[in-house]
């Protein structure tokens, strides 16, 4: 078995084809459930986007399908993105990390300059030059857990320790908190809430000491309320809160998203109106539908069979990340797979949670689904890295 | 997998691991049964609040339809008027509830503010009116009278006039042709009530919010035809009202018209003749109260003998239905109400109720054979009439000596009938009744007394008969007071009290008497005396009588006749009916009437008439008279008034003159006639559906001071 294996791996006339389906090739081992259920939630979203955006012509500018060929397009680039990023492969990444922290953080940085473009009281994007824009703060959620990782892991992947100690701790966490100052700048409280998940899951999954979890838990609890008690927040975000807290608050104004958006999901029953047949989504009800809000149009237009299948699939990513997190052989992978499924199990329970009138509105996007070219990236670049810890090899073979 | 060496894991990382695990899948699962909980649990309230989100209702109200006469002469129709309304709602959101923009525009109309603000105030128990009963939610009309240069200052200066609107809508008109206004007929319409469009929601008739409803007279009874259904086009529109389609559209359907027997010509002749009769007997002295005649209110129905169609129907004291459009004013409204203008707003034709006096002596003759006695039998007709020393006087004649029931109705002679009546009552029984026919009092119920004719038109009153089980019922009702109040030796109204606690349960001999004479406690309407002497003239048919003849729809497509219809015949034999017929011809040529019917072409058109002059307790007598010829009956009554053919012969006799073309010296001139026999056919309806309308014609006028040559 080992020798026939180490022919093959070293056979000089191969290409790439045979590479790829070689019996030891990586494709073998990549997690391929993970895989489709991450491409059929980024092409429902496709439809979802398609059907939110086809009659809104001041966003379209007349082409129907301007958002909906950007979606797959963005898709495309996004499972290029992660096939590259299994190229490489997790533990070459591992080495550049500081590189490619420092690069995020300079993004983050610029977002604050003239620059930065605000959407909706946030300045979190980046123009770019082709009329693009990039949301460095997603990319942010990739380096941190990165970052965070290579601190944490250091000494215990050496073998030095069992646990990360104290140090590590603050060094990671000094990592974490430099962006997370810069996005609450801008500010991006949607994604600082994410990180601040991450942050907590991989101090969990690193095994630090339980007086660091229990310490950052009620750091971030009594921050919220400082938060609260000091007026840090922009008046549109208390706003936001407000509706949460009564939905029934001014629905033609701060609740008008919340309650547009149950009336959607509400009306939808089990079957849905039927794509492009809800009426909430063809007239235009729901603000902000194809990114933030695309979760209303599932379940208008599919019901709750098709918003359904959403949190079903988004159930089985995070089942396979769990696996893979669980199956790791090394603590950075752990503890990287971990801060992903932090990410996405608390971005997709944001997103759909606010829709759904149990969580506040912040700028989140659905990840596969919403419509959106850096966090299409970005989660993107996290599969191909949970794919590459799956594929990986034990560092002892 | 298991050549993987688990070398990246502690159990605190795998126990970490597992906790982050069921966090994550406890998250989901949250999300899940949200999603369950607004679907499928709350999914219906949902839906229904998504449609009625996307919906916005256009409302194109429907026209209402006119109301015609007989010859297709408008009597209500529509005309396009500039009306200036006020949003409630817009006003109540200013400071100062927007008494400045009241005030301006009250400027503006040239009223005064008190009136304008009380046109926006709401309707409830304790505000009279003006006010406003309909939706406080849809515009309220202050005047549609507007001039254009007052529409064009409002809107030309709309961000002073925040709430108004000045806009041509079709109001109602009451055009009242050649002066006939049939107000009371008519009726009018007023805003519709909350309760109302509460109450008819699910029927197939809904209520809109602005929709004027009928409140009395044929603007009532023929409401729902009259309104059409008004075009509600729900169209689909998107978060910014944008229009994205066409959800639903019913087209406004206008309302039918409605053709009426009412000859606007002779109902205008009719509401003259009636108000000049009852100004010529204020002129009159009345020797039992030593005043002139009150004259206070009176009616004259003119109905068509073979179908019980109306063919004018006037009631005083009247009013300008027109008051009643855009919102009637305080004054107006007082003036409508109030008991100093003796309430116009009653149609005394079918509401108000008299004695009938002597014109009741047809159904006591009638009563008096189907008893057993012979119409011509001889029958004494003393001076007066003694019942256990009561004495009953013969009111209206003198000894006639033994004469037929005929002749007794000629002369109108009471005490035939004290005498036909005290014996029937003794064979009662008397006192101490035992197994009673009461003839005379079955028969009245037989001629339709004491129940509605069934008009089509809304609160006709009964009436009564005053019978042996009213009488027990009112002894009941009233007993308690008048043993309170009697007196034995009092003064006349103890006394009366003292012997009605004691005996008021009782027919009493002198009850059944008086009632042969129809006075008493006897009650008439105008309405019911004209089906019943129609009746007389027809054969003994009694109809319900009617005004709607037929209802057509706004394109003239649809044409739905209104058959009459009958509520009985008469009780009397054909030959007693011909020998009542023969005695009331008698009445206007050698009777009670005849002074009245002087120069009448008697050959060519048969008159018929009986007189009644009702004595009523503590006021001046009701003059009463009916008549019939072939074709018609007329029936006319006078409050207060004097006697029968003197207070409202001249009148019936110059609604005959106008309707035959009857000249002062009795020719006929069939040119100058309005209605020489009924319009039998409806108006005709021209090609594109409008109903052509008939010329108003005038009548022929016979006014005694003028001479013969005036008459045009």
């Amino acid at each position: 078995m080992t020798s026939s294996y180490a022919i093959r791996r070293y056979a000089p006339d191969r290409g790439v084809w045979s590479k790829l389906t070689a019996r030891d090739s990586v494709v073998w081992r990549l997690d391929w459930i993970l895989l489709f259920a991450c491409l059929a939630l980024s092409l429902i979203g496709a439809v979802l986007v398609f059907s939110a955006t086809r009659n809104r012509i001041e966003l379209n500018h007349g082409d129907q399908y301007s958002y909906v060929l950007k979606h797959l397009l963005n898709t495309g680039i996004g499972v290029a993105l992660a096939a590259g990023t299994v190229w490489l492969g997790h533990r070459t990444l591992r080495g550049a990390v500081p590189i490619l922290y420092g690069l995020s953080l300079v993004l983050s940085v610029l977002v604050l300059t003239p620059l930065g473009a605000t959407i909706n009281g946030s300045r979190s994007w980046l123009a770019i030059p082709g009329g693009l824009s990039l949301q460095p703060a997603e990319f942010a959620k990739i380096t941190i857990t990165l970052g965070m990782a290579m601190v944490l892991a250091a000494r215990v992947d050496a073998g030095d320790r069992e646990h990360p100690g104290h140090r590590a701790v603050m060094q990671a966490l000094g990592i974490a908190l430099v962006p997370i100052a810069v996005i609450m700048l801008m500010p991006d409280l949607g994604s600082v809430m994410v990180l601040g998940t991450i942050v907590l899951a991989v101090l969990l999954a690193s095994g630090s000491s339980n007086r660091w979890v229990i310490g950052l838990l009620t750091l971030g609890v009594v921050g919220c309320l400082a938060v609260w008690q000091l007026h840090l927040l922009d008046d549109y975000q208390i706003a936001r809160f407000a509706a949460f807290a009564n939905p029934s608050l001014d629905p033609a104004g701060v609740g008008y998203n919340t309650n547009q958006a149950r009336i959607a999901i509400g009306s939808g029953g089990l079957f849905g109106a039927g794509l492009f047949q809800g009426s909430q989504t063809t007239g235009q009800f729901v603000p902000e539908q194809q990114t933030d809000f695309i979760f209303t149009v599932a379940g208008e237009e599919l019901g709750f069979l098709g918003a359904g299948l959403i949190i079903f699939l988004l159930g089985v990513v995070l089942w396979r990340a769990c696996r893979i997190a669980r199956e790791s052989s090394e603590l950075y992978s752990t503890i990287v797979a971990a801060g992903i499924i932090a990410w996405f199990a608390f971005q997709a329970f944001e997103n759909i949670g606010m829709t759904l009138g149990i969580m506040p509105v912040t700028g989140l996007p659905l990840p596969f689904v919403s419509y959106g070219g850096t966090s299409m990236f970005a989660v993107w670049i996290a599969i191909g890295l949970l794919q590459s810890i799956k594929a990986q090899r034990p560092v002892s073979a | 997998m298991s050549n993987i060496p688990e070398t990246g894991r502690t159990s605190r990382v795998t126990v970490r691991l597992v906790a982050i695990q069921i966090l994550v899948f406890s998250l989901l699962l949250t999300l899940g049964g949200r999603l369950w909980y607004l679907q499928i649990r709350n999914g219906d309230e949902y839906a229904a609040e998504a449609s009625g989100n996307h919906v916005q209702q256009v409302v194109d109200p429907a026209v209402r339809g006119s109301i015609l006469d007989a010859r297709g002469i408008p009597l209500a129709d529509n005309e396009t008027r500039l009306v200036v309304s006020a949003s409630r709602t817009a006003l109540m959101k200013m400071d100062d509830e927007g008494k400045a923009v009241l005030t301006r525009l009250a400027h503006v109309l040239g009223m005064s503010y008190t009136d304008v603000k009380n046109k926006v105030r709401l309707c409830d128990a304790k505000t009279p009116q003006p006010c406003w009963n309909g939706s406080p939610f849809q515009p309220i009309p202050i005047t549609d009278e507007a001039t254009t240069q007052q529409a064009l200052k409002i809107r030309e200066s709309s961000e002073d006039f925040p709430g108004i609107s000045a806009e041509p809508t079709a109001v109602r008109r009451y055009p009242a042709p050649a002066k006939g206004q049939t107000s009371q007929v008519l009726g009018y319409l007023s805003p519709v009530t909350d309760e109302e469009i509460k109450k008819a929601e699910h029927t197939n008739s809904p209520f809109l919010r602005s929709d004027m409803v009928g409140r009395s007279g044929l603007e009532r009874t023929y409401d729902s035809a009259l309104r059409g259904k008004a075009g509600v086009t729900r169209y689909q529109v998107d978060n910014l009202g944008r229009v994205m389609g066409k959800a639903k559209s019913d087209p406004a359907r206008p309302g039918d018209n409605v053709v009426t027997s009412i000859d606007a010509r002779v109902q205008a002749v009719a509401e003259k003749e009636l108000h000049a009769a009852m100004v010529e007997a204020r002129k009159q002295h009345d020797r039992n109260t030593g005043t002139n005649y009150k004259a206070d209110a009176g009616a004259v129905v003119v109905m068509e003998n073979k179908t019980g169609r109306v063919v004018s129907m006037a009631s005083q004291p009247d009013y300008d239905p027109n008051a009643w459009v855009g919102g009637i004013s305080a004054k107006d409204y007082a003036k409508l109400t109030g008991k100093k203008s003796n309430y116009p707003l009653l149609n005394r034709a079918i509401q108000g109720q008299a004695a009938p006096g002597s014109i009741f002596k047809v159904i006591s003759s009638s009563a008096a054979v189907n008893a057993g006695y012979d119409f011509n039998g001889r029958y004494n007709c003393s001076s007066s009439y003694n019942v256990g020393g009561q004495v009953f006087k013969n009111f209206e004649s003198e000894n006639y000596g033994p004469i037929s029931l005929g002749r007794a109705l000629e002369v109108s002679c009471d005490t035939v009938f004290y005498d036909l009546a005290y014996k029937q009552w003794v064979k009662d029984g008397g006192n101490k009744p035992k197994d009673p026919k009461d003839w005379f009092y079955k028969t009245a119920h037989q001629f339709g007394l004491g129940k509605e004719t069934g008009i089509d038109l809304p609160n006709e009153v009964k009436g009564r008969v005053p019978d042996r089980e009213w009488k027990k019922d009112f002894w009941k009702a009233n007993k308690d007071s008048w043993c309170k109040t009697g007196k034995k030796g009092g003064s006349y109204v103890e006394r009366l009290a003292y012997e009605s606690c004691l005996e008021g349960m009782k027919m009493r001999a002198g009850d059944s008497v008086n009632y042969s004479i129809g006075q008493g406690d006897t009650l008439v309407t105008p309405i019911q005396m004209a089906t019943i002497y129609s009746a007389i003239a027809n054969g003994g048919t009694l109809h319900d009588p009617t005004i709607g003849k037929a209802i057509i729809s706004a394109d003239g497509k649809k044409v739905r006749e209104i058959a009459p219809k009958s509520h009985g015949k008469l009780p009397d034999t054909p030959k007693t009916l011909q020998q009542i017929d023969k005695a009331l011809a008698g009445v206007a040529t050698r009777g009670t009437a005849a002074w009245r019917f002087q120069n009448w072409p008697q050959k060519q058109i048969p008159m018929h008439a009986k007189t009644g002059t009702a004595e009523v307790y503590g006021k001046q007598t009701t003059s009463w008279f009916a008549t019939y010829t072939k074709d018609f009956t007329i029936v006319m009554t006078i409050s207060q008034g004097g006697t029968g053919s003197g207070a409202s012969g001249p009148a019936v006799r110059k609604i005959y003159d106008a309707l035959y073309g009857v000249d002062a010296k009795g020719k006929i001139h069939k040119d100058k006639a309005l209605l020489s026999k009924p319009q039998a056919n409806l108006p005709k309806i021209d090609r594109d559906g409008n109903i052509e309308s008939g010329k108003l014609t005038k009548p022929i006028v016979n006014d005694e001071k003028k001479p013969e040559g005036a008459v045009q």
